[in-house]
């Protein structure tokens, strides 16, 4: 009988102790300014209806359900601690799992570990400062990185794509995609600029340094608030992103916190749902009541933890950062 | 013929793109963080060989391409036409210069080789990796030089010019590595 040798971890021992030794560096790094660590469930009666994410589910059966109820795996831990910044918790953070459907490659695992905080009092610009030290405190013992940049994604897309995000007809983004060899049918603004980005500015953003992205389309916002360009007629999304050598590390939000808005977007997005052939997903009463009840001004944001590891020790595959990806879990 | 999504893209695979055969060499799941998913995708083209780049959508369908590598027999070359046996149920095919392609000067009759077939009709032959040849003309044999330093043509029964050491004569059995053309060693009969 010959034994897979799939049994192993596809990390190594030395990756998964440098794995706690970060998480360790984290913890501290929080708790010397005073940001308190939660723990919120990642089963949840509600789950997020961005048209792009798909969650899992599962059934519990019991007390409480005794027919049984479906529960999803969070995408994020982002409305329950929302629901807690919205009782007076103030500054917090979580380091938990994270599971979205549909996505497994080279970067991507089913099931992943995000660093996830909020800043009351805070905006966007003051939280990638945030990130920017805590991220390359993290990474300086490994990486030798040059400073950091901030580019607005109107900026990143006519250096490395040559049109501007937000005037192009739809057109000139084709043909930019076209000029790029990247030859795919595709229906939307949207899915224009997300394939214009994927091809064309990500491979080029963060070679070496950190690179921060900001002032997304409207249509891109999320769960950002929208802000007027001094000078232009179009609203940008108070969001950023992070990148390291091409790889996306972050996405934070100057958080909305207006209940109406955020019912309009969870609309918004099951419609975009519908139109994608997607299922519609109620909106999530608590995290609305939360909001009219009143979040703190706050910027929140999420990192992707198994990456950060991956870029620490050069590793060019997620898997190497994982004990078991989906493939040998 | 079955359809195959972005999730069943596989190196290996072999499906119709353009209304010609490709077979997928990498495909890559990308996905920004809040945005769309896109698998980037690398195929041959199996009837010119060239190597294109596409990009779909994750969940777009390809249809899958009849495409099979069969171990087959050379049996000749008519002039016009070569000519190649299953061994197993002795049916004949035949096919044409274009896609002999560069297996012609490693082909020798009775030779196994693999032949790929698609809708049953040979699209490319692939000579074995290794092929024992016969030298047919090259220059005097220098005797006691086998240092393997310097080298000179030979001429092949197939017409193939192979780089051979100086100590190779005419009438030498050779193992040649048909990937890289190369001169392995001397082989007996």
């Amino acid at each position: 009988m010959t034994l897979n040798p799939d049994w192993r971890p596809s990390a190594s021992l030395d990756t998964l102790r440098l794995r706690a030794r970060i998480l360790t560096q984290i913890r501290a790094f929080f708790a010397a300014r005073g940001v308190l660590e939660v723990d919120t469930p990642l089963l949840g009666a509600h789950t997020v209806c961005d048209p792009h994410l798909d969650s899992l589910s599962t059934r519990y059966t019991g007390p409480g359900a005794p027919h049984g109820a479906t529960l999803y795996l969070q995408t994020s831990p982002e409305f329950a601690m929302k629901r807690l910044l919205a009782s007076g918790a103030g500054p917090i953070y979580q380091i938990c799992k994270a599971f979205r459907d549909g996505e497994a490659g080279r970067l991507h695992n089913p099931e992943f570990t995000l660093v996830e905080w909020y800043r009351p009092g805070f905006d966007h610009r003051r939280l990638m400062d945030e990130v920017d030290e805590l991220v390359s405190m993290l990474l300086s013992d490994h990486v030798s990185l040059a400073p950091s940049e901030r580019l607005s994604y109107q900026q990143a897309f006519l250096r490395h794509a040559g049109v501007d995000p937000h005037r192009a007809a739809l057109d000139d983004l084709q043909a930019a995609l076209r000029a790029h060899g990247a030859v795919c049918e595709l229906a939307g603004r949207d899915a224009l600029l997300d394939a214009l980005l994927t091809h064309c500015v990500e491979p080029h953003l963060g070679q070496g340094r950190l690179c921060f992205i900001h002032g997304y389309p409207a249509s891109q916002a999320a769960l950002a608030r929208l802000s007027a360009v001094p000078g232009e007629d179009y609203l940008v999304a108070e969001r950023f992103e992070l990148y390291l050598n091409g790889i996306e590390l972050a996405n934070g939000f100057h958080e909305l916190g207006d209940a109406a808005e955020q019912r309009q977007r969870f609309s918004a997005h099951n419609a975009a749902r519908r139109h994608g052939g997607k299922p519609e997903l109620p909106a999530d009463e608590r995290l609305l009541a939360a909001l009219v009840h009143g979040l703190p001004d706050c910027a929140g944001v999420a990192v992707g933890f198994d990456r950060l590891l991956m870029l620490a020790c050069g590793a060019p595959h997620l898997a190497s950062a994982l004990t078991f990806p989906m493939d040998r879990a | 013929m079955a359809t195959y999504s972005t999730n069943e893209f596989r190196t290996g695979l072999k499906v119709m793109l353009d209304n010609d055969p490709c077979a997928i060499l990498e495909n890559e799941f990308v996905k920004p963080g809040k945005g769309q998913a896109f698998n980037r995708v690398k195929l041959r083209n199996l009837k010119t060989g060239r190597v294109i780049e596409r990009t779909f959508k994750s969940g777009d369908t390809l249809e899958g391409a009849d495409v099979v590598d069969q171990e087959m027999q050379y049996l000749y070359n008519d002039g016009e036409f070569w000519h190649f046996m299953m061994p197993d149920t002795f049916e004949q095919y035949s096919t044409d210069s274009n896609v002999v392609g560069d297996a012609r000067k490693w082909l020798k009759e009775q030779d196994i080789c693999s032949v790929t077939l698609w809708n049953n009709v040979p699209l490319m032959v692939s000579p074995p990796n290794f092929v024992l040849l016969k030298v047919v003309d090259t220059d005097p044999g220098v005797r006691g030089d086998t240092s393997g330093g310097g080298g000179k043509p030979a001429t092949m029964e197939t017409g193939a010019v192979v780089r051979v050491p100086l100590f190779i004569e005419t009438g030498d059995l050779l193992k040649i590595d048909t990937r890289t053309g190369e001169y392995v060693s001397r082989a007996k009969e």
